[in-house]
């Protein structure tokens, strides 16, 4: 039977398929998705579960659980089918040229690391296992230490941190007890960091007990090393100091930093989490520090898993290397063993040995790197990031303040404050936007030292035209600013979900951190 | 890509790096695995140097239990694998699973505030008794009952800048709550239901109202797969609920599955002394979304710096999404069941054990739950027990003295594994 509609012959240049747009039209999945409560069906279940037909103890009065907890009742389709939605609600590095996430050092993790750790014979490991039986992954823990000690310089590391702000925590506590072995640890109080270090590098020390003194930028944006003179003392325990900085300027006086804190009898503790662009160029021994650490989770290229679980790193000298967390691992000639005899150890600071998937994927990528191509990620992040910044400079209303005519290494914060003081956008709602093409953007951590702050790092991961599309989105939103203010405003038009009327999350009689809490006060 | 930046070299953007601190010489690094053919034999050749045991009945923290296969479906989905810190209207998907998270926890403890995951049940353990401290201005802290010591040694670590740490009894089981003296100088006791021995303690509502009757607060440290059975912490009087959701739906990965819970009731004054960040669900412009935000931002040290609680970073948000898989698969009536098996099976196992000569086990008496100390009162001890236990192919449990071990048991063991490791013990304990 024919067709009831009627072709005409059809010219060549009708078949053709036109060029793409300058921009990508980009909407995410919306999937109007409900909770998973409002999904319940009674009487379903997910999973089977062993039953069995030995008696049941009875437990002592008040610890028998009376009513059931509230769970929903669901298929498993249904529950497979509720959270497949939302994971295409979730814009994964995997989906985006994903540079907008400044200080977090967004890359490409390679598929394969991820097959080692789904084998049965790293997830299928108990910890407390004989250690006959775990030679293997107790040689990748001793190994990696190894490929750290030498990109850091220090002499040993610490795999079992959860983070690199766990991390950061370990090193607080390694200078704690340093101090305390001398005995100077009550006089030794004050920690001192900068205003561009990540929050932690000021929140663990103040939770560890310590006085933080935080040394602003100068003209220039280096921390300020007049500052840094009136700020040592007698009182001084450490410097806690981030290199580059989320600025990602890099700071040429950092040897008369250490300089100026080990003569007052304080330690120097790098936070390396900016490392990407200086791996093999440059070290925290080389530059004098007695501690540093990574994030593997960063540098080292293992996913972010929505935030965490991370895996971090602590790097120490010898003289700090008696207080790492027990216990270590070490090598006889023929057998890997943990060494649990520390008694100068700061102790446990993690159940086990550590985020231990997460080693072994920072383990395989290293490998498959060596040191020429750690120096190959290193040179391509930071052209990259030269790269990006010569075409974002050249948009209406965007700035990089400090340091100028100096270069970047592996990041840039920029600043849209002539963009808002002309148009009166702001920073977020400019994010907001750039969400609408399908890639991410963030302004940096809070306070905003720099107005309506920017904050992107493109890592190694992305390529030339990667960086020029991510260019041409902020170019397109910035015009929008000037020309269609009412196109950034009304953002986002093609995610998930509409602006939020999010007042209520800082009122203590709205807020609903769980669906138990919503019913109760929002009916 | 330089001619557009007008660099000469990349060299060029090292200029700030002085000279004296340039490494002059190539890392020395083994040589790059260039292909992942090769990467994937040399994995290979490690990863076969590991044996996961065949019949293991280790626990202590760290616990076999069947993972569904859904969950890992959805925690290995690329876009939750590799998402990270995106803002609620792009990573919509991520703050609804992650709020769903802390819903399907509210339902189990029966508290209205459960945070996004922090690191590890260490770390809840450690924050929730500062949350205590900073909550009451006290400066003791209480620690009741068996507890792991290497818990305990974070817990001192972390807490010591403001807290004393008071260990009441580390080995007695079945503690008797007329036995312990808590004064008005008490910021919390701290106890874990199960213990680290796995005994559920019969005295845990009338320490409860111990701690009270003079103001500090009850901090519960629990297995939350124990919940479908036991009563929630909450029911019986915890200001604070922690723990590990490992058992959850996490693979034990050498004991890298971990991540810690802490819960409360919806109080101000309990709510603004989480460090850890708490969603919220709000409506958006549009009639019938759901959408997503931090609650309280400024409690954060994101938002603060030092001035925030604590400090908040990259934690293990995935474990939690994946929790939530978990606990909607089974449902009310899969995490009763489970509870039950895990009860009955611990309370056989002991009482199987106990019945083989040279072997007993001495809280046989208290309903524990997955882990049970196991005494062995022959000849050997309970370090060589496990090698002979392992050259039959059991995994024995952690050897906790000479003569005692922490075995476990869940419901991936079948009454017949109880079985052969008495019948092998039968050889070998006398």
């Amino acid at each position: 039977m024919s067709s009831s509609v009627s072709h005409g012959p059809v010219s060549p240049a009708d078949a053709r398929v036109a060029p793409k747009p300058g921009l990508r039209r980009f909407h995410q999945a919306r999937w109007d998705e409900p909770l998973i409560f409002e999904l319940t069906s009674p009487g379903e279940r997910g999973v089977g579960v062993p039953v069995t037909s030995l008696p049941v103890p009875s437990l002592p009065a008040g610890l028998a659980r009376v009513a059931a907890p509230g769970l929903p009742e669901m298929s498993q389709p249904h529950v497979l089918r509720h959270y497949m939605r939302l994971s295409q609600e979730t814009l994964g590095v995997d989906l985006n040229v994903d540079v907008g996430q400044g200080t977090c050092t967004m890359k490409y993790s390679p598929k394969v690391n991820d097959s080692f750790v789904r084998d049965a014979r790293i997830a299928e490991l108990h910890p407390l296992q004989d250690e006959g039986s775990v030679q293997g992954v107790l040689e990748i823990l001793y190994r990696l230490e190894g490929l750290l000690k030498e990109i850091s310089g220090m002499d040993r590391v610490s795999l079992q941190p959860a983070s690199g702000s766990s991390a950061i925590y370990a090193n607080v506590s390694m200078i704690r007890a340093y101090h305390a072995s001398r005995g100077d640890g009550e006089l030794r109080d004050e920690i001192i960091t900068t205003q561009f270090s990540h929050p932690t590098n000021a929140a663990a020390p103040k939770t560890a007990g310590y006085r933080v003194i935080t040394l602003m930028p100068d003209a220039d944006g280096y921390p300020d090393i007049e500052a840094l003179r009136a700020a040592v003392g007698p009182r001084t325990a450490a410097l806690l100091i981030t290199n580059p900085e989320d600025t990602g300027i890099f700071n040429p006086r950092i040897e008369e930093f250490v300089r100026l804190v080990h003569e007052v009898g304080g330690l120097c503790c790098y936070d390396q989490a900016n490392a990407n662009g200086i791996l093999g160029i440059t070290r925290a021994r080389d530059a004098g520090f007695d501690l540093c650490h990574f994030n593997l989770h960063k540098t080292f290229s293992t996913p972010h898993m929505c935030g965490g679980p991370a895996a971090g790193a602590s790097a120490v000298t010898s003289a700090l290397a008696p207080f790492l967390p027990r216990p270590t691992v070490e090598f006889d000639g023929s057998r890997y063993f943990f060494d649990d005899d520390r008694p100068e150890s700061i102790g446990k600071i993690r159940p086990f040995y550590g985020v231990v998937p997460n080693l072994v994927r920072a383990y395989a990528w290293i490998m498959a790197l060596g040191g020429p191509g750690l120096r190959e990620v290193a040179e391509t992040a930071v052209l990259n990031n030269n790269y990006l910044i010569s075409k974002v400079l050249e948009i209406k209303g965007v700035s990089l303040p400090y340091a100028q005519g100096r270069r970047r290494v592996e990041q840039a914060r920029y600043s849209w404050e002539k963009l808002n003081a002309d148009t009166g956008v702001h920073s977020e709602e400019i994010g907001y936007r750039v969400a609408d093409f399908g890639t991410h953007y963030w302004t940096s951590h809070h306070p905003y030292l720099v107005p309506e702050p920017m904050t992107l790092e493109p890592t190694e991961s992305y390529s030339q035209a990667d960086l020029d599309e991510y260019a041409a989105i902020l170019a397109e939103v910035a015009r929008e600013a000037y020309e269609e203010p009412e196109a950034v405003r009304g953002a986002p038009h093609n995610g998930p979900i509409h602006r939020m009327r999010d007042a209520s999350l800082e009122d203590p009689g709205t807020w609903a951190v769980t669906w138990r809490a919503y019913r109760r006060k929002v009916g | 890509m330089l001619a557009a930046i007008g660099a000469d070299s990349v060299e060029e953007f090292y200029a700030d790096i002085p000279d004296s601190i340039r490494l002059h010489r190539p890392l020395n690094l083994p040589d790059p695995l260039r292909s992942e053919a090769e990467l994937v034999r040399h994995m290979d050749r490690l990863l076969s140097r590991n044996k996961p045991a065949e019949l293991s009945f280790l626990g202590a923290g760290c616990y076999q239990h069947h993972v569904p296969a859904v969950v890992e479906e959805i925690g290995n989905r690329s876009e939750f694998l590799t998402a990270y810190a995106g803002e609620p209207y792009e990573d919509h998907g991520r703050f609804q699973a992650l709020w769903e998270y802390q819903s399907l926890m509210g339902e189990l403890l029966e508290l209205d505030v459960v945070n996004v995951p922090t690191y590890d049940g260490f770390q809840a353990a450690g924050t929730a008794l500062r949350m205590a401290g900073r909550a009451t201005g006290r400066r003791r802290v209480l620690v009741v009952g068996p507890v792991d010591p290497d818990k305990l040694s974070k817990i001192v670590d972390f807490v010591r800048p403001d807290h004393d740490v008071e260990v009441l009894d580390g080995t007695h089981d079945g503690w008797q709550a007329a036995d312990l003296v808590v004064g008005a100088d008490v910021a919390a006791v701290y106890i874990e239901a199960p213990n680290y021995h796995g005994v559920l303690d019969a005295a845990l509502p009338s320490l409860a109202e111990r701690a009270h009757a003079v103001g500090a607060l009850f901090v519960v440290g629990c297995n939350p797969i124990s919940l479908g059975v036991v009563a929630s912490p909450a029911s019986y009087g915890a200001d604070i609920v922690c723990g590990d959701i490992q058992p959850l739906g996490i693979r034990m990965s050498f004991g890298g599955g971990n991540a810690g819970f802490i819960a409360t009731r919806d109080e101000e004054r309990l709510v603004r002394e989480f460090p850890s960040r708490l969603f919220g669900v709000v409506p958006t412009v549009v009639e019938g979304e759901y959408g997503f935000g931090d609650v309280f931002y400024d409690r954060t040290s994101f938002a603060l710096r030092e001035e925030g609680k604590e400090w908040v970073g990259t934690a293990a948000a995935l474990n939690g999404i994946m929790a939530g898989v978990y606990l909607a698969l089974m449902g009310p009536r899969g995490m009763r069941e489970i509870g039950e098996t895990i009860l009955a099976l611990t309370a056989y196992a002991q009482e199987r054990l106990a019945a083989v000569p040279g072997v007993s086990a001495p809280n046989a008496g208290l309903v524990s739950f997955a882990d049970f100390v196991v005494r062995f009162t022959g000849s050997r001890t309970a370090a060589e027990i496990n090698a002979l236990l392992l050259e039959r192919g059991i995994q024995g449990g952690k050897v906790l003295s000479d003569s005692d071990a922490l075995f476990c048991v869940t419901e991936i063991h079948a009454r017949e594994d109880v079985d052969r490791l008495a019948a092998v013990l039968e050889e070998i304990a006398k």
